[in-house]
């Protein structure tokens, strides 16, 4: 070793610096994917999405007619239990900085806190896209499995399909983290985000006035068309733009205010 | 370099700071004492831009904190030992803002040796720490940066005898060498044997401040001349021992004897008055007792 950084006697010394620069966005995300995977229950909430990938296309090859199992086939179940299990990754993501208080670190070093949110919101976003990359893998082995012990092994995936894919598990981890951002505190997010939707489904199908408004806010509704192979037409995707706009940039926005706001201590 | 000027904090109609103004030169330590709940953490998160002041401004190095490009580099701060992820690794909640402040990975290690994490210690979850440990784990952390500036809360709690000694040295060492420390103590005996000046506050104002000789000194007269070696000679003539401090002389004797023996001497003096403070500790043993009360009440 020909440099040390430390003097060798165990003193410390302030030292003169040449200007520093602040720490770049990219940096910043790279540290937040960092963070997710550096605890053990950030680890395993990340294995279980793959598992549960996994688990859903050895299922299908045991119980699935052989003419059923095709990529897409493969592919499209999977969705929907690992699109349950990202916006918990989006909420522990922001509230675990609050309920382990590494908030008073984190924003120590990046008092400019909107920084670190966006850093928050693309590592989410990006394991959003892994995921999916996942599941893609994952179907693809299911499929080359299929076709060896005689299932159709059909290979043919709608481009339009994958970008539905991508929409809704950035969507929804979007939504996680909105959640997330809103409440700052992880069980009232995560009851919050599982509860409210819902809750506003069952209204929406008992109370008769507000059926209509629930066609437009319901985003177990607005999103379904996502799972179709069928082409999401304009009003679908008007009534899903409305949806995300209460569900997901609304509370995006007046978290990121409260975030802002917020006392760390 | 810490500048606090008139920092206020009102939570609804109480003020838990309250005009607060202070500097911290470089090259010192200022220790600030308080009583709990006297407003010491909520003026450090103040100074750090984790809490908006409801008036006045702090700044740190000339800037305000959150004006820093990267404040790691420039202020190491240590507010809360026990404010880390329980499930992460000592070692990994230094590599995380180790990475966040671009420094090199070898800091890590190297700041954990410094502060006495072997590596074992270091490979630990932060849930089986010790609060000695995570106050250590917590000074690593200030120091990653090398920064010039420690603002540090209650630094010396959970530590043993022995760790109070070596944090000691650490920020007496730090000082010397031009750094400027900010640390907190609700123990009067905890920061005497470090810091040179004191800031005391109580329910959120300040009730003295100054050099710790001087507020420590059982009243006393601070004396300055043009000549302050020969008033020393005269001073030491007279029977009477001056001692330093930042403000000029500082003589165990009333003013009429001081300046008869710098008249007797002929020296000209450009100062002459009691010495500000005087019972500090019985002030803030007067303090701690009504404070602790009126917690007692709530």
């Amino acid at each position: 070793m020909t440099t040390t950084t430390a003097p060798a006697d165990g003193a410390v010394a302030p030292r003169q610096h040449t200007p520093v620069r602040r720490p770049s966005l990219l940096r910043l995300t790279l540290v937040e994917l960092r963070k997710l995977v550096d605890t053990r229950a950030g680890r395993w909430l990340l294995i279980t999405i793959g598992l549960v990938t996994a688990v859903i296309v050895i299922l299908q090859l045991i119980y699935a007619n052989d003419a059923d199992q095709t990529f897409v086939n493969f592919f499209t179940p999977s969705l929907l239990p690992v699109g349950v299990l990202l916006p918990v990754l989006g909420i522990l993501s922001i509230t675990s900085e609050w309920s382990q208080r590494t908030a008073l670190t984190t924003y120590a070093l990046v008092p400019r806190r909107e920084r670190v949110v966006v850093a928050k919101l693309n590592a989410v976003m990006l394991t959003a896209v892994a995921s999916v990359l996942t599941s893609l893998v994952v179907a693809a082995a299911g499929t080359l499995v299929a076709s060896a012990i005689g299932g159709a092994g059909t290979w043919q995936l709608d481009g339009s399909l994958l970008l539905n894919a991508v929409i809704l598990q950035v969507t929804g981890v979007l939504m996680g983290a909105a959640f997330g951002l809103l409440l700052l505190n992880p069980p009232l997010a995560i009851v919050g985000y599982l509860l409210l939707p819902t809750l506003w489904g069952v209204l929406g199908e008992m109370v008769k006035p507000l059926r209509g408004p629930s066609e437009w806010l319901d985003t177990s509704k607005t999103m379904e068309p996502l799972f179709s192979s069928d082409a999401v037409t304009g009003e679908q995707w008007g009534r899903m733009v409305v949806s995300l706009l209460v569900w997901m940039v609304l509370p995006l926005a007046a978290g990121l205010y409260r975030t802002l706001r917020r006392e760390v201590s | 370099m810490i500048s606090v000027e008139n920092l206020t904090k009102r939570y609804g109609p109480h003020p838990a700071v309250d005009d607060v103004s202070f500097q911290c030169e470089p090259g010192t330590v200022t220790g600030f004492l308080g009583p709990n709940g006297a407003g010491k953490s909520t003026t450090m998160r103040m100074i750090c831009g984790l809490t908006a002041p409801s008036a006045g401004r702090a700044t740190v190095s000339g800037r305000p904190y959150r004006e820093l490009p990267n404040p790691g580099r420039e202020v190491g701060v240590l507010l809360d030992a026990s404010a880390q992820h329980a499930g992460r690794t000592g070692r990994e909640a230094l590599t995380l803002s180790a990475y966040t402040m671009g420094l090199d990975r070898r800091e890590v290690a190297a700041k954990l040796d410094l502060v006495g994490l072997n590596a074992v210690a270091a490979k630990r979850r932060v849930r089986a720490y010790s609060l000695g440990m995570r106050q250590r784990l917590g000074l690593a952390h200030a120091l990653l940066g090398d920064p010039r500036v420690l603002i540090l809360d209650e630094p010396a709690n959970g530590l043993d005898p022995e760790g109070i000694f070596w944090m000691r040295g650490l920020l007496r060492d730090f000082a010397d060498r031009g750094g400027t420390v900010l640390l907190s103590s609700h123990l009067l005996r905890e920061v005497e044997a470090v810091a040179d000046r004191l800031v005391v506050i109580g329910g959120g104002r300040i009730v003295a401040q100054g050099d710790k000789n001087e507020l420590l000194a059982g009243g006393g007269t601070v004396v300055r001349a043009r000549d302050d070696a020969a008033l020393r000679r005269a001073l030491e003539r007279a029977g009477l021992s001056p001692a330093d401090s930042s403000e000029g002389l500082l003589v165990q004797a009333d003013a009429e004897a001081v300046g008869q023996a710098a008249a007797d001497a002929g020296v000209a003096l450009a100062e002459l008055r009691p010495a500000s403070g005087g019972g500090l500790e019985q002030l803030f043993l007067t303090l701690t007792a009504g404070e602790s009360t009126k917690e007692s009440v709530r």
